[in-house]
């Protein structure tokens, strides 16, 4: 019989801390797997977060450099700027990208810079805690929202895959999960694209991958799985959201964004 | 034909692969492992046919799967 399923070479061959069932697990791997494939990892440099994720040295056989919380982003600016041979990524949590981080992100997708992002949306601070995170659903029970979010005190969740693109330094953007088989086949091959972006050359690729928190949601692995089809997808739809390489004028959902030239001086900002 | 080889060291019990298994080949045993945690263990051996679903849902990548070619 011949081996079918192993381990990526990226990957180190240890045990993480990871509590059971928590898809960073699997969304680690998904991503060695792509550095493998594009034989990347000699020349890798990672960017790690804070959160559960900021272990990531541990768990990769590349580089990897620790930014502080919410700045992966800019340190990955610096390095791929000083080392634009490399391939650079960086891979942050919701608490981390969308919440202290999102000017790094926003501008460092606005450059266009030449990193691929890994975003990890499981809708909480799972490291510290279960706080309430910028992209937690509304009525999503945490540590800091015990009766649920609440829509008109703590605004709606972000959908950071759609925002980015929605800037012209974006050149791929994607929302993925790996919930079910079929998803995370899905999830493979989108995130092999985003790789494929930097590889060649082709600007700043985005994935955001919808993930879970048995932990804080305080619910078993199969229910979290299940939580993130029921109720995660249906606000955070899966896609594809800008895909510039692919780009086709006929097709208008894959179409980049047109840039609005300058807006018109507010009229009642003359008044003051 | 296929075959699974589960590292019982590397397994947390989450269960996520015995939703994978269409064929329900696997359930989590009722013993400890070294973590403390009940592992995956797989029954029917003889009817795996190497898909490797349950593998690539495995967050700890405890799975091996090998196929008749
Ligand atoms: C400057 C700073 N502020 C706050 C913290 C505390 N802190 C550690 S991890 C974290 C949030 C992590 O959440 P997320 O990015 O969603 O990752 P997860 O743990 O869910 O994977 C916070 C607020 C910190 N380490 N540094
Ligand atoms: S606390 Fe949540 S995000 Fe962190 S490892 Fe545990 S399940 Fe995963
Ligand atoms: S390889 Fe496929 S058939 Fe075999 S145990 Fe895993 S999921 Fe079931």
């Amino acid at each position: 019989m011949q081996q079918v399923f192993k381990r990526p070479v990226s990957l180190k061959d240890v045990q993480t801390h990871f509590c059971p069932g928590c898809n960073h697990g699997t969304i680690h791997r998904l991503v060695a797997e792509a550095m493998d494939e594009f034989g990347v990892r000699e020349r890798t440099i990672g960017v790690a977060s804070v959160g559960c994720s900021v272990f990531l040295y541990g768990y990769f056989d590349v580089d990897v450099v620790e930014a502080p919380h919410g700045r992966a982003a800019a340190v990955a600016t610096g390095v791929k700027r000083a080392r634009p041979d490399s391939f650079v990524f960086t891979y942050q949590g919701d608490g981390d990208l969308a919440a202290i981080g999102t000017a790094e992100i926003i501008h460092a997708a606005n450059r266009g810079e030449d990193i691929t992002v890994i975003f990890v949306n499981n809708t909480t601070y799972g490291m510290t805690g279960g706080q309430m995170a910028p992209t937690t659903l509304v009525g999503q029970k945490t540590s800091t929202s015990p009766y649920g979010r609440e829509h008109a005190k703590d605004g709606s969740p972000i959908r950071m895959a759609e925002l980015l693109a929605q800037l012209g330094g974006v050149a791929f953007s994607a929302r993925v999960a790996v919930n079910t088989s079929r998803n995370l086949m899905d999830a493979k091959k989108q995130i092999k694209k985003a790789f494929r972006y930097q590889v060649e050359g082709k600007g700043f690729s985005f994935i955001e991958a919808l993930s879970t928190c048995p932990t804080a949601w305080g619910v078993t692995p199969i229910q979290a799985n299940e939580r993130v089809g029921r109720e995660l997808i249906e606000y955070f739809p899966l896609g594809i959201f800008k895909d510039t390489a692919d780009w086709n004028p006929q097709s208008s959902p894959t179409a980049p964004v047109e840039q609005p030239g300058a807006l018109p001086f507010p009229e009642f900002m003359h008044e003051i | 034909m296929g075959r699974i080889e589960i590292d019982e060291t590397r397994c947390k019990g989450c269960g996520l692969c015995t939703t994978a298994c269409h064929l329900k080949l696997i359930s989590l045993s009722k013993e400890l492992n070294v973590l403390g945690f009940t592992p995956a263990v797989t029954t029917n051996r003889e009817k795996c046919t190497g898909c490797a679903l349950c593998a690539e849902l495995c967050p700890d990548v405890a799975i091996s799967v090998f196929k008749d070619k």
